[in-house]
């Protein structure tokens, strides 16, 4: 348990069983009167934000947040199914919970997921990850210099803008973190 | 660091010092370590060896006001620990003076005197003053009555979440007048309503800068209201500290006065137009918390 006085911003904690984080933070205390420490609080699971405050001596939950490696294994309906190479334990998390990244994920690529308890909260893919260009106007030539883009698909359906040259068939790389084009890998 | 923030705060100094210096008041300069700090409950006194260090210089000023001194002021450092935030720290300067034969509304007076002579120092006029009793504010924006029912932990979170920002929207100082008896500290209730106190406490821009009492100059209530605390104190783990004999006899010695208690890192805020202690205090960081 946290004491109130422990409190501060970017500090996390568990409030009706799920984990938030304080976002904002003020102490205050009228003249002669007791301290009051205000936050400003975010469910990590709902996102939702909301103002709380403490007085000393109430205490708050810790949080426990635990990351592990996992490795992609199998979609089975809206949820991606991961396991731990080790224990050959199962982590599921649904397609809503990974919004856009559900498009870079690979086989066999490995993950790091944030554990609340036994629920996975978040996960984090690789920085980058090597995918075919399925579907795009054919390439112009020779304007390789300018940032000029145009529109691409990739099998899954995911949209990207990818640079004029790029064929249908290359293998590029995206940045996961924003979803954008880097780089060409190979061509198809 | 703000070298603005130092030259300002030089200025206020001098200024502060040529008021009272012109008025008839002395420098005092009492103990920063000491045995028996004032037992309030919410106010917790760093430890320092075998000592404590000061949360504010009221019991020496009481003494030296039994002992005839009329006229009295000290600006020093107090402590208090665990206070740390954007209106808080640790470690800060604080302004008190007392006057023998005057009450809180002489104290007021004079208040409002040293907060014109100050904001000259700026050429910022701080506007009309407002007289707001405690029970007409919380009725107004906090929806009940504190003098007439008390509820400490309420009062505490309405006037921090409720009452205090209302003051910030209202132009110019603001005084917080006559307390429930409750949260008297040491201050006297009013002859002929002993459901309130003498106490008041000035606002500006929704910052509390100052907290003054007609002083009780009883010896017997002094000693009650230390022995409550105490036990208050130990309920919730807290330091109980030793009460100092010579101050309560002191208390049934002085003649009738007022005292006023200021923040002076937070007029420098009011005068700089910060909204924070940050940049105003040197040498302030997040270490000090």
């Amino acid at each position: 348990m946290y004491n109130a006085s422990d409190l501060k911003k970017g500090l996390k904690i568990e409030i009706d069983g799920d984990p938030c984080i304080i976002t904002n933070f003020d102490f205050s205390k009228p003249g002669k009167g007791q301290a009051i420490y205000r936050c400003k609080i975010k469910n990590l699971v709902t996102g939702n934000q909301f103002e709380k405050s403490y007085r000393s001596g109430d205490k708050v939950n810790r949080c426990s947040l635990i990351s592990r490696e996992f490795t992609f294994s199998y979609i089975d309906g809206a949820d991606y199914v991961f396991s731990d190479n080790e224990t050959f334990e199962e982590a599921r998390l649904n397609d809503e919970l990974l919004g856009d990244l559900k498009y870079f994920i690979v086989d066999d690529m490995k993950v790091e997921i944030l554990f609340h308890n036994e629920r996975a909260l978040d996960i984090t893919l690789p920085n980058f990850v090597e995918m075919p260009i399925a579907e795009t106007e054919p390439g112009a030539r020779g304007d390789t210099a300018n940032n000029v883009m145009k529109p691409a698909k990739l099998a899954n359906g995911y949209e990207l803008n990818v640079p004029i040259f790029i064929n249908e068939g290359d293998i590029v790389r995206i940045d996961t973190r924003n979803g954008q084009y880097s780089d060409r890998v190979s061509k198809g | 660091m703000d070298t603005g923030a130092l030259v300002l705060r030089d200025a206020l100094m001098r200024c502060i010092r040529a008021f009272f210096h012109e008025r008839g008041f002395i420098e005092v300069e009492t103990p920063i370590r000491l045995k028996t700090p004032c037992m309030e409950l919410h106010i917790d006194a760093e430890p320092a060896g075998d000592h404590y260090l000061r949360t504010s210089p009221e019991i020496f000023h009481k003494q030296l006001l039994a002992a005839g001194h009329g006229r009295i002021f000290e600006i020093g450092k107090c402590f208090r620990q665990g206070e740390y935030g954007r209106l808080h720290h640790p470690e800060y300067t604080m302004l008190e003076w007392y006057r023998s034969h005057a009450d809180y509304m002489d104290m007021l007076e004079e208040t409002r005197l040293l907060v014109e002579a100050v904001a000259a120092l700026r050429n910022r006029g701080f506007g009309e003053w407002t007289l707001l009793g405690i029970s007409e504010a919380f009725r107004e924006f906090a929806g009940w009555d504190p003098v007439a029912e008390y509820d400490a932990d309420r009062f505490d979170i309405d006037l921090v979440e409720k009452v205090e920002p209302a003051l910030g929207r209202i132009a110019g100082p603001v005084v917080l007048i006559d307390y429930p008896a409750e949260a008297a500290a040491l201050s006297r209730r009013k002859p002929g309503n002993p459901l309130v106190a003498e106490r008041w406490e000035l606002y500006i821009d929704g910052i509390e800068l100052a907290n003054a009492y007609s002083e009780l100059t009883d010896a017997r209530e002094q000693r009650g209201r230390f022995e409550a605390c105490a036990d208050r104190r130990r309920e919730l783990g807290k330091a109980v500290y030793p009460i100092d004999e010579r101050f309560v006899e002191a208390v049934g010695r002085m003649p009738p006065s007022g005292g006023v208690a200021m923040g002076i890192d937070r007029l420098l805020m009011v005068l700089a137009g910060a909204d924070s202690l940050d940049g105003l205090v040197a040498f302030r960081s997040p270490c000090d918390a």
